[in-house]
């Protein structure tokens, strides 16, 4: 039964490969390409809170603040791609080693106050920043070469390239999840007590725990702003943060592909909205629906409601259940690559 | 692990304490639950801590493995001043406790239960780009543990699958991978029935070899029947300090559980 | 004319007034959060939008039912109230026994519908407001000229703190209140209606939400985005004053507001921040708050 499974992975990985490498067929690569950006974002994000149990409330001042970093490293310093990257990537890593030392002595509710109180200063500097451009931000950030080769200016070969730097953040995660060091974070959130009474400093697990999610969304944000080109200050306001939040529940926390899964399902919602709501608007006769493309924030928040109240496993989340339930125990351990995060159900 | 300078052949009779406590205190907003207890765990001893409820025994304990900050006194092992340190290095230095309740990691395996302890010494807890399959060197001493609690069978389960005395065992198993030179056991018999008791207790025996174990009891014949020494709590004090046949006829300890004179009865669940 | 740092000291009366307006509205808001995370442990996230419905429903009153201010001083607080008991006997009941994180995902979730609902009718450009008739003008105090309004809203939040705060510490209601905080079982054993005594903390919680609203709509513009703008640094106030601290967020509240309206005219720039460098140094040094128990 267990090589099934193995096998079953493996080809349920060669299957995503050949989709993601053909999906510009069907889809915009410049869609996808957002996509996958906000994927990272939201596989960091769950790194934290799915299975290191910690709920940050301002992971937006990373992704904003690395953005800014990095688009500014890419259209004023004139840097290479590469080193842009990585500028943004240690921007969140280093923003988060210090809001992580303030943040990860306080426990629960105050540990999630303080992440986001901590966000909103980084906010308004970045409102006040000079680099930053204020309120419009930084625009027309060019797109260079990748490693002094590869030409970015062609949608279809960003994409390819956007996709290997997302595919290669979210092998990390994998493997920090199935590493020694993720042990150890399972352990913490499964018994905290018993592991601080088997010598582990837990407080500097949930750091490096946090300074890798930090990171990794640093990455997500820099690479944002250089697919997209531009980087204000929507992306390190506190919606965000709810934003990348929306997407792991929806798509599952503690999956592994689940926040992958939620992020396409909150862009795609977000893109197709207007068109929805004219839908509905025909169908019904009611002249409000058409207002929907313009209220993306209403339906957003009906949906966090709902998945809140009725659907915390997240679409991944009870695709897995559902698919270990008749089978017994070896499927559902198998599957279930990384027990849901606290509390569900 | 055992201090590099602490020969771990110390001879037990020679009477050395591992752990001592002087004026222990704990005051909690006007109350006070620990007064100026003093405490001396002989080296190789079962020490049992004992006392009607509200004692202070469990405060006692969580002082003692540092997950409360004492009001006053000190706390010295091997002759060392650990008063200050906290929860997580005094585990280092080689004091494991237990829990009371929920002891065990419910969704880890039974295997990977005892081997987060070993882990540790490998050094690679921070290593996240590391494979979890470099852990599985350390799997045959896991299983080898888990053998001498009798759970070598249940090793690929998920912990919280076991019956509830299963799972004490498997925290005394996990608790042996740090090999502590110091055992702190809260309640291991708690809500046990009589054949749960008597395995546990033989467990106990077993493992305290070349070891000191130190626990909070209530069930009087297991202490009777494995304890070296006891200490009577009442009240957050030190009642009597003794062998088992010493401290049973002793009349203040029986009026503290019986509330007038008379024997208590061996077996006795106070 | 006397000038404290090269402001003029009347500048200076009319800036503290107005830290006083705005501290009096951290100080209603964050009393509202107190209040409900003592007894609910949840952080309420959808004050801010409460607030914008209370200021809302007083526009609304006026334009399309004809109500004045001052039956939607009584009014408003009350539908809002109505909405926060509708909320939390449907739905938020549901999560208590859940990890608190649902909660505050909720809340937003909540916020961000109400916000989004209203500006699906309204639109994003502000609706305006015109202060009642007795209190529009002004009254010469001989330091400063006093906007009338502006100081009916100090006068009247303060006395709407002072009683809530009364109220809870000082009277038997308020004593089953703060019991229910620390041991609800004990208090339902009491025979308290636990469940019943939660819903409407909440909705008093709410209410005061609300009745800064009211008290907003002449001050500031009525927009659907009102509540996200106010309810960020009134975060950071709560977190100063102490998370489940009734006196804490009265305290910072007000003390904040003037703190960032003076630094407004000696640091223009620095005044969005000062909370927030404030609230950094509290964390740093008193993780609790400046008048809370961390549980």
């Amino acid at each position: 039964m267990r090589a099934a499974t193995v096998v079953n992975r493996r080809n349920g990985y060669l299957l995503a490969a050949a989709l993601l490498l053909a999906a510009p067929l069907v889809f915009y690569p410049l869609l996808l390409t957002k996509v996958y950006c906000f994927a990272l974002f939201a596989c960091a994000f769950n790194l934290l809170i799915g299975f290191a149990g910690l709920v940050s409330f301002g992971h937006a001042a990373f992704f904003g603040g690395a953005g800014y970093v990095g688009g500014y490293a890419l259209a004023t310093l004139g840097w290479p791609v590469e080193l842009a990257l990585a500028a943004g990537t240690l921007t969140g890593a280093a923003m988060g080693y210090v809001v992580g030392l303030l943040a990860i002595r306080r426990k629960g509710v105050y540990f999630s106050m303080v992440t986001l109180a901590l966000a909103q200063m980084c906010y308004f500097f970045y409102l006040q920043a000079p680099f930053t451009g204020g309120e419009d931000g930084l625009q027309g950030i060019p797109r260079g070469r990748l490693l002094g080769l590869v030409d970015l200016s062609d949608d279809l070969v960003l994409y390819y390239a956007v996709l290997a730097i997302v595919a290669a953040g979210y092998a990390l995660i994998v493997r920090t999840i199935h590493s020694p060091f993720g042990q150890v974070l399972k352990a913490i959130r499964e018994n905290e007590a018993r592991a601080v009474s088997l010598g582990y400093d837990v407080a500097r697990y949930k750091l490096l725990a946090f300074v890798l999610s930090t990171a990794l969304t640093g990455l997500a944000g820099a690479t944002k702003a250089l697919a997209l080109g531009f980087a204000t200050l929507t992306d390190a306001h506190w919606a965000m943060s709810g934003m990348v939040i929306l997407m792991t529940l929806i798509g599952g926390m503690g999956t592994f592909v689940g926040p992958v899964v939620g992020a396409f399902v909150i862009l795609l919602l977000e893109s197709k909205l207007d068109e929805i709501g004219d839908f509905l608007a025909e169908l019904t006769g009611i002249d409000w629906f058409h207002a929907f493309g313009t209220s993306v924030t209403m339906v957003l928040g009906l949906v966090f409601m709902v998945c809140v109240l009725a659907f915390r496993r997240g679409l991944v989340g009870e695709w897995i259940r559902w698919r270990a339930r008749p089978r017994g125990k070896a499927a559902g351990a198998a599957a279930a690559g990384g027990a849901a995060g606290a509390g569900n159900g | 692990m055992a201090d590099a300078t602490t020969d771990a052949t110390t001879d037990a009779t020679v009477g050395d304490h591992i752990l001592q406590a002087r004026g222990l205190t704990k005051v909690f907003k006007g109350f006070t639950a620990v007064a100026g207890v003093d405490l001396a765990v002989r080296r190789g001893h079962i020490h049992a801590l004992i006392g009607p409820n509200g004692a202070g025994k469990t405060t006692c304990f969580n002082l003692l493995t540092k997950f409360l900050e004492p009001t006053a006194g000190t706390i010295l092992f091997n002759g060392r001043d650990i008063t200050g340190t906290g929860p997580a290095a005094i585990a280092r230095q080689g004091i494991i406790r237990s829990f009371q309740i929920s002891a065990v990691f419910p969704h880890l395996s039974v295997l990977e239960n005892v081997r987060i302890g070993l882990q540790r010494k490998l050094g690679t807890s921070f290593h996240f780009w590391k494979s979890e399959r470099s852990l599985t060197p350390l799997d045959a001493r896991a299983m080898d543990l888990l053998d001498q609690v009798g759970l070598a069978g249940f090793a690929r389960e998920a912990a919280v699958a076991l019956p509830y005395g299963r799972k004490r065992a498997l925290e005394i198993a996990a608790t042996l991978a740090m090999e502590p030179e110091l055992m702190l056991l809260d309640e291991p018999t708690a809500g046990m029935g009589h054949e749960d008791v008597d395995r546990v207790a033989a467990l106990i025996k077993q493992v305290s070899a070349g070891r000191t174990i130190l626990m909070v009891e209530h069930n009087m014949s297991m202490v009777a029947r494995i304890s070296d020494r006891i200490t009577v709590l009442q009240r957050g004090s030190v009642l009597a300090e003794g062998g088992y046949d010493e401290v049973s006829r002793n009349p203040q300890v029986i009026e503290a559980y019986m509330g007038s004179a008379g024997q208590p009865e061996a077996g006795a669940q106070p | 004319m006397m000038e404290i740092f090269g402001v003029p000291l009347p500048v200076l009366w009319a800036q503290l007034l107005l830290g006083l307006v705005n501290g009096s509205f951290y100080a209603m808001m964050s009393l509202g959060l107190a209040i409900i995370f003592g007894l609910l442990n949840v952080i309420n996230l959808s004050h801010g939008a409460l607030y914008m419905l209370g200021a809302f429903f007083t526009w609304m009153g006026l334009n399309y039912l004809g109500l004045n201010y001052w039956a939607m001083l009584v009014l408003a607080p009350l539908a809002v109230a109505l909405v926060g008991v509708v909320v939390e006997r449907t739905m938020l009941r549901h999560l208590y026994r859940l990890d608190h994180m649902y909660g505050l995902l909720f809340m937003i979730g909540l916020s961000h519908f109400l916000e989004g609902l209203m500006r699906s009718f309204y639109g994003v450009s502000g609706k305006s407001y015109s202060a009642p008739a007795a209190l529009s003008g002004a009254t010469d105090l001989g330091f400063m000229i006093m906007p009338n309004y502006r100081g009916w809203v100090v006068a009247a939040s303060l006395a709407m703190c002072l009683l809530t705060w009364f109220v809870i510490e000082r009277t038997r209601l308020g004593a089953y209140l703060r019991a229910g905080t620390e041991n609800p079982k004990l208090v339902e054993a009491f025979g308290i209606n636990v469940p019943r005594m939660v819903t409407l903390t909440y909705g008093f919680g709410v209410a005061l939400a609300g009745l800064a609203g009211v008290l907003a709509a002449p001050v500031v513009q009525v927009t659907p985005m009102m509540g996200a703008n106010l309810i960020v640094v009134v975060f950071a106030v709560v977190v100063i004053g102490g998370l489940n601290s009734i006196l804490g967020a009265i305290v910072a509240g007000l003390v904040l507001g003037v703190v960032e309206s003076l630094a407004g005219v000696y640091y223009p720039e620095a005044s969005a921040t000062v909370v927030f460098v404030i609230m950094a140094i509290v964390l740093m040094l008193r993780p609790a708050g400046l008048f809370g128990r961390e549980a």
